[in-house]
């Protein structure tokens, strides 16, 4: 048996050996290692836009891992990540505490779906009958208030399943938001998770999704690219102008750039129910967020960090699109641009 | 009188424990099943050489995960392993009904109810933030730490079930404590120890939430177990919820490999450490 | 005649052994206490916000810095019993059928089997479970029960697969092999002597389990279901996705078949995004109360163990 136990243990080591020589021999040299994460919604554009700029410069590798803007943003203040990822802005008190510049790098929606069986067609909600589904007050399918909206369909007498989200996120952190500004009878404040009194939860996008089109008579909200991806139907919402608008890459886009002046002047604006035609009510900015003081990490960092977020909204917008994410306007990339060259190392700012 | 005869009473657990041994076949092979039938189809030779694709993308592999999960696992067990057999056998051979094995008992016992994530965390406030960034190493202490429990457990209850009589003909041959302990009993209760530490393994090849707070993920090839590694644990999570048709697909694919990769550790090392000659006496 | 430097060898060969083991078994408790103390510091916010509110409120709503544990206590224990309930029946069963019935051959294939489950990441049986069980089971399972037994509120509806009774289900599933592979491991090692004894009496071979292996056996398989309970208490990621995560369940919807929310799918849910200290606290005392309960059953397996082992002494 110990003869055994010997060569179980020479192989091991051997294969550590061989596994290490691999690695050695694969490396570019002195590669740049920076590690992000925060929130989920980005993740797919994010994890493209680092697939690209690693092409263009293979010694710059960054991972992206999703664990929540709140995750993120802890991290961040505990430099365990070189920048997060959040749909959330960081609050005054935040500010208050650490130097962070908020850059919006994409934009998004959360779509309310359904599974109405022998209904593929688009149902129309507004702020109010949204906020009293979800928190209980209508609970059949052909309440006069959904029926008034859709006064050509022949909505089921069948009771409302809601689905909610159990993890805290960014998309219910939208969701709520737009009900609390656009909804009088909404009482369930706004956050990355609320205090819901009816429905079941599902873990992330991916258990919402599932559970709405397992349960007949379910609705849900997810993030549109989510939706897109796997052809949920999607809801038209009301917006300001009394217009129903369908999520798409052109009206959540439009939220964006009807919101330029709103983030002029505190980037932190929310884009929820914006005035203008053709909007999307239900969109949201989300941002990379850095220290404005990168002087804690190694140089080479630093300026690859500055170097990378300027490349992702620039030309790094023109992979957005295929992914189901809007592109930046140019009045909100230039902000972007404000907030990177504000960026310094050793009291001198990293862009020039 | 008996209400049933003795022979019959003996052909009813046979049949109920045939029976039984079937129901709990079932959704073994229905799981399997589904991992086979789903994962089957992500395996290509790209899947298996290739770094991950970005999402949207077809194509892309998982090899550095697969790198990542051995390299990991097994730091995990060079620290777990020896720490939890050293533990159980203590608590077999040298442990009395004293404060101090009571305290160690305790010890082990509540670590095995301590849920992952609590892992994660400890092994994050310990090495995470004080190295300031997200490590490999972290990851397998977390995961090192998971295995103790079984293995200390597993270890402490094959030895203990040794009879008296071999310790005894061990002293009367003057073999000292130390060599008795380890050669004789353990050489005897090897088989519960083995499996404990199989067991203790395939726990950690399966759990997500620790790495997610030790070892986070990469898309790049390791570059040094004082940084961020993939893992086939946070890939199959990262995959599976992403809603990416192709991604789900690897993540099937993923946990294929793994199922498999597990499966060979425990052929392997069962065949080596089979005992040569029939057990019994 | 040993020489007496040889017994000096041993003894000091036998007092570095000694050491060692003690060094490990050292280590093992200081990890532990660390863990504790980190756990204790952590969930302090929380220990002095929330005070006892904490353990007997059933709300739970951080917007309005309201956090009541109660539901997520209640779950986290029935969904741990009942997954340990259903799981040692199966689980002995396997074992008895293995070492008592099974032929040589289908032994390694058999033992292979009950090790793949094992192996299974927790977040397939998450995905397994919510994608194909919990369909299966609302349609062909629970509304059926509900239909005909649903006025007795624990079995009342409306079901909607995934509930308090799917996530026991898949944790049962998860701690069989647990359970099976020591207990195998434990009932093989019954001295033949004993055995053959009961044979030589005429015994069946059930007899012989039930007044010989399985006495013999019995610390061993307590042991196997604590480790077993430990899992179900523990588990996270596949109890997430199928519990349902709301706190309907007890007061609510006392039914199985309502969604419900365990200490570990609360805390998974949640902590990533949790900000303020009195949250971060507060997830935190919801695992210091786990590891509390867990202290708890692990001393009452003991009781029982050493009530059952009188006069069992080691040298």
């Amino acid at each position: 048996m110990v003869s055994k136990v010997a060569l179980g243990a020479i192989l091991l080591v051997a294969a550590l050996a061989i596994g290490g020589y691999i690695l050695l021999t694969t490396q570019p040299a002195q590669p740049v290692e920076i590690t992000a994460g925060g929130a989920s919604f980005p993740q797919p554009v994010i994890t493209k836009w680092v697939s690209e700029y690693n092409k263009l410069y293979p010694q710059i590798q960054i991972s992206y891992q999703a664990i929540g803007s709140g995750g993120g943003q802890k991290n961040l203040f505990a430099k365990t990540f070189d920048f997060a990822g959040s749909d959330a802005p960081l609050t005054d008190a935040q500010l208050a505490n650490y130097t962070v510049l908020h850059i919006p790098e994409t934009i998004g929606g959360a779509v309310v779906t359904y599974n109405i069986p022998n209904l593929n067609v688009t149902i129309r909600l507004t702020a109010d009958v949204i906020a009293q589904i979800f928190q209980g007050n209508i609970t059949k399918w052909d309440d006069a208030a959904i029926a008034s909206l859709n006064p050509s369909l022949n909505m089921p007498d069948a009771d409302i399943v809601v689905v909610r989200r159990s993890d805290s996120s960014g998309t219910t952190f939208v969701f709520t938001s737009y009900l609390s500004n656009a909804s009088s009878l909404w009482q369930l404040g706004s956050g990355q998770t609320v205090n819901w009194p009816v429905g079941l939860g599902g873990s992330g996008n991916s258990g919402v999704a599932s559970l709405v089109q397992q349960t007949p008579y379910s609705v849900g909200y997810v993030e549109y690219f989510y939706a897109k991806n796997n052809n949920l139907p999607s809801a038209a919402v009301r917006n300001q102008n009394g217009e129903f608008v369908e999520p798409s890459l052109a009206s959540i886009g439009e939220a964006a750039r009807q919101g330029k002046s709103l983030l002029s002047s505190d980037v932190r604006a929310a884009i929820v129910n914006m005035p203008g035609s053709g909007v999307y009510p239900i969109s949201s900015f989300t941002y990379l967020l850095a220290f404005k003081d990168l002087s804690y990490m190694p140089q080479a960092k630093a300026t690859a960090i500055v170097n990378f977020i300027w490349w992702a909204i620039h030309d790094g917008q023109n992979y957005t699109e295929a992914l189901y994410y809007p592109k930046l306007p140019s009045e909100i990339v230039a902000l972007g641009e404000g907030a990177l060259r504000q960026i310094t190392y050793n009291g001198v700012p990293i862009l020039s | 009188m008996r209400l049933v005869s003795r022979k019959n009473a003996n052909l009813l657990i046979t049949l109920l424990s045939l029976a039984i041994t079937i129901i709990a076949i079932v959704p073994l092979l229905w799981i399997i099943g589904c991992v086979i039938a789903n994962g089957a189809s992500a395996i290509n030779l790209e899947f298996l050489t290739d770094t991950p694709a970005p999402y949207g993308e077809s194509g892309g592999g998982i090899a550095n995960a697969i790198l990542g999960t051995l390299i990991i696992n097994a730091m995990a067990s060079l620290f777990g392993i020896p720490v939890g057999v050293l533990t159980g056998m203590y608590l077999s051979e040298y442990a009395n009904s004293g404060k101090f094995s009571s305290v160690i008992r305790a010890s082990v016992e509540s670590f095995s109810g301590v849920p992952s994530i609590i892992f994660g965390i400890f092994a994050f406030t310990l090495i995470v933030t004080a190295a300031q960034h997200y490590t490999a190493l972290a990851a397998a202490f977390a995961l090192g730490l998971m295995m103790v429990p079984i293995v200390a457990k597993a270890t402490e209850e094959s030895m203990r079930v040794v009879s008296d009589d071999i310790r005894e003909a061990a002293i009367a041959l003057g073999i000292p404590k130390w060599a008795r302990t380890v050669k004789i009993v353990l050489g005897v209760a090897r088989g519960g120890v083995i499996t404990g530490s199989l067991l203790a393994f395939a726990r950690i090849s399966g759990e997500t939430a620790p790495l997610l707070f030790t070892s986070l993920f990469s898309f790049y090839w390791p570059t040094g177990i004082d940084q961020p590694m993939a893992t086939l644990q946070v890939l199959i999570y990262n995959f599976a919820l992403s809603g990416y048709p192709d991604r789900v697909l690897q993540a099937w694919g993923a946990s294929l490999l793994l199922v498999i990769l597990v499966i060979v550790i425990n052929v392997a090392v069962k065949v080596v450490t089979r005992p040569k000659y029939k057990e019994g006496f | 005649m040993r020489s007496k430097k040889s017994s000096a060898n041993y003894n000091r060969q036998d007092t570095i052994f000694k050491g060692i083991l003690i060094s490990a078994s050292l280590l093992v408790v200081g990890l532990f206490v660390a863990l504790f103390l980190m756990l204790i510091r952590e969930s302090m916010p929380s220990i002095l916000g929330n005070g006892f509110a904490f353990l007997t409120g059933t709300t739970w709503d951080p917007g309005k810095g309201v956090y009541g544990a109660l539901p997520a206590i209640l779950t986290t224990i029935a969904t741990s019993l009942l997954a340990v309930a259903l799981a040692i029946p199966v689980a002995l069963g396997i074992a008895i059928f293995f070492t008592e019935y099974a032929p040589e051959r289908s032994k390694f294939p058999l033992t292979l089997f009950v090790d793949l489950l094992a192996a299974i990441p927790s977040v397939i049986f998450g995905i397994w479970g919510l994608w194909v069980i919990a369909p299966l089971i609302k349609t062909y399972v629970q509304q059926p029960i509900v239909a005909s037994i649903g006025f007795i509120p624990i079995f009342g509806g409306p079901a909607y697969g995934i509930s308090l009774s799917l996530a026991s289900l898949i944790l049962a599933i998860m701690v069989v092999p647990i359970i099976a592979s020591l207990t195998i491991e434990i009932l093989s090692r019954t001295p033949v002597s004993l055995k053959e004894g009961m044979i030589s009496l005429g015994a069946t071979k059930w007899e012989t389990v039930k007044h010989v292996s399985l006495p013999f056996a019995r610390l061993g398989i307590l042991a196997a279901v604590m480790l077993g309970l430990g899992r179900a208490l523990g588990e996270t990621m596949a109890i997430t996705m199928v519990i349902g995560n709301s706190y309907m369940w007890p007061f609510a919807n006392p039914s199985i078949f309502a969604p419900a929310t365990s200490i570990t799918s609360k805390i998974a849910s949640e902590f990533y995004e949790a900000t303020s200290a009195i949250y971060v606290g507060s997830l935190i005392e919801l695992s210091l109360i786990l590891l509390v309960i867990t202290l708890a059953t692990n001393a009452l397996f003991r009781y029982v163990i050493n009530k059952t082992n009188r006069g069992a002494k080691r040298q």
